[in-house]
């Protein structure tokens, strides 16, 4: 009996700094775990689909928030707009026919609102924010969604929850048990938004004083929110003692190691064939089916 | 004061690695600012001994209960729902609040004023190096770093400032970068690597920001990256090629032109090509 009410377990590969092999790690896990949903929750920098090359089934607009637009034609120059934005969103500019208008910079506009609410002669248009596109797709690990956040867009955080919650009505529509989430670097919005209600995040991290660094937050993210972590130490071999110091470190934080990735030239190889390092072989492959199996015995799966 | 931003699309691409290393061999006076703000590196590599610190606030609403009328205009008001009406009181949820101070303005009843609640800091100091140092760091928990990311940008610093900015093409990307005279990316020759670094290409198009491009572990590649080059129009500054003895000097937190000295000349052509971009008719200025 497949156990149709039951919620898929989401774990999210997250890592604090960036580069440290979060996607690579994701894509062979999601060819180990077989039918698991793959959510690439990295919206603005998503790579996942790069070596999973999934189908693309559905294509959805991301629309979030709104967009001060100033009518110029209408603007009378007053500024202030420019005096009541907190952003420093609005510049002045010289219309075509001489006069000195205000324009918003979509880029440092973060949606709130003020300008168009208190604009004298009410120019201030608020349209909705077309912040990117998420996509239904399918791989061939089974059921992928992933996004584009449109560039220098705000919502980053928004779009991944939309991510999360497809990936979890995909995982309900295919009999799915496990969702698989490439999260972001960093420990901002999108992080929190691509951990919150995991079961577990797995931390892939370097042996340098960066990653060590970054790790020491990124635990420190999990435990505010009280997420139970693990971490995994990858290209261990490029610092072998400071790979020592940050396992033990991690422990010491409540976060066991659940395996080492050696660097291995195979993992490069894999991304620029387009396929996973499961499908590469090698060193790397093989501790990442250790670390699989240590994933699993920890769910108790 | 002149402003270059080192960033990236992909993150552990090298950005901090170049930021470091070119201030350290561009004449002074340099400050280089640490905007990532969400994991600050930095300071790992630059190490300074007394800082100042200052911490960074979000202006969140405080409601004055005894004037609040509950009528509700401030939460119809907020865009990012930090503040609920609940009938026989207003809720003010922090964690969602932008500061942009919609809500006391609109407030019929003068009932809300601002605190500030603090999300992170800035702190300053000299390196060994000479080189000012400002960095930027969120608190564990707190969602939004562009606040920390314009807080450390205000700083004022003489001669020449390397912002070494967040990964990714988000908006702590754009906070990061904007202002800047010039943008440096720095990308690696893998299919993620020339993927992203066409993706922050296109935000920096948008934001009609002049960048050129650093090929970190140079080698088998690189033509992918010289396409997007081609593509946006912009020149390839400098390659660092693939040397695993940079990876463990890195590991360690060393400079990679002190450690291995004989990279040195390749982040002096770095120098060399990005003051040739700022100044295109010559002059030294």
């Amino acid at each position: 009996m497949t156990a149709v009410n039951q919620k898929a377990i989401e774990i999210a590969v997250i890592s604090g700094k960036g580069g440290t092999g979060k996607t690579s790690i994701t894509a062979a896990l999601a060819v180990l775990a077989r039918n698991a949903v793959v959510a690439d929750c990295d919206v603005d920098a998503a790579d996942l689909h790069l070596v999973l090359r999934p189908e693309v089934l559905e294509t959805h607009d991301f629309i979030s928030g709104h967009e001060a637009v100033i009518r110029e034609l209408d603007c009378r120059g007053c500024g202030l707009c420019r005096d009541y934005c907190r952003y420093d969103a609005v510049n002045a500019v010289i219309a075509p026919d001489g006069r000195e208008v205000f324009r918003v910079d979509p880029g440092a506009c973060e949606g709130c609102g003020v300008c168009v609410r208190f604009c004298p002669v009410q120019s201030i248009d608020f349209p909705d924010g077309h912040c990117g596109e998420w996509f239904i797709s399918r791989a061939r690990t089974g059921p992928m969604v992933h996004a584009r956040l449109a560039p220098g867009a705000e919502n980053s955080g928004k779009l991944v929850s939309r991510v999360r919650e497809a990936a979890r009505e995909q995982a309900k529509a295919s009999g799915g048990t496990m969702i698989l989430v490439d999260g972001p670097p960093g420990i901002g919005c999108p992080v929190i938004a691509a951990v919150t209600g995991t079961r577990l995040v797995l931390v892939v991290v370097e042996p340098t004083l960066s990653g060590e660094h970054d790790l020491e937050r990124v635990l420190g993210l999990a435990r505010h929110f009280n997420i139970p972590a693990a971490v995994c130490v990858n290209k261990w071999d490029i610092n072998p003692e400071l790979a020592q110091r940050i396992e033990a470190g991690a422990r010491e934080r409540g976060a066991e190691s659940l395996g080492r990735i050696p660097f291995d030239a195979a993992v490069t190889r894999a991304q620029v064939r387009g396929h996973t390092v499961i499908d590469e072989g090698g060193q790397a492959a093989e501790d990442i089916r250790g670390l699989w199996q240590n994933l699993k015995k920890k769910l108790n799966l | 004061m002149r402003s270059i931003a080192v960033a990236s699309g992909k993150g552990g691409t090298g950005k901090t690695t170049v930021a470091v290393n070119l201030a350290r061999v561009m004449p002074g006076p340099v400050s280089v600012m640490d905007c990532d703000v969400e994991e600050p590196n930095v300071h790992l590599f630059l190490s300074t001994e007394s800082r100042q610190t200052h911490s960074v606030g979000i202006p969140v609403p405080r409601i004055d209960t005894n004037k609040c009328t509950v009528c509700g205009e401030c939460a119809r008001f907020c865009e990012f729902n930090a503040l609920g009406d609940m009938r026989s009181k207003i809720v003010v949820f922090n964690e969602l609040c932008h500061g942009c101070g919609g809500c006391t303005r609109v407030c019929p009843e003068n009932a809300i004023t601002e605190v500030q609640r603090v999300i992170g800091e800035v702190d300053q100091g000299v390196s060994a190096q000479d080189i000012r140092v400002i960095t930027g760091r969120l608190n564990v928990g707190e969602a939004l770093s562009p606040p920390v990311i314009r807080a450390v940008r205000r700083y004022k610093a003489e001669g020449m400032v390397i912002v070494d900015a967040p990964p990714g093409t988000a908006c702590p990307f754009a906070a990061a970068v904007r202002g800047s005279d010039l943008v440096v990316l720095v990308t690696e020759p893998t299919p993620f690597g020339i993927h992203d670094l066409g993706l922050a290409a296109e935000t920096l198009d948008a934001m009609k920001l002049p960048f050129g491009v650093v090929i970190n572990r140079s080698g088998e590649g690189d033509e992918g990256v010289e396409e997007v080059c081609r593509r946006h129009g912009v020149p390839l500054l400098a390659r660092i090629p693939e040397d695993r003895r940079i990876a463990e000097a890195y590991s360690r937190g060393e400079l990679v032109v002190d450690a291995l000295p004989q990279y040195r000349e390749e982040f002096l052509k770095l120098y060399r090509s990005i003051t040739d971009m700022l100044n295109p008719n010559g002059d030294e200025s």
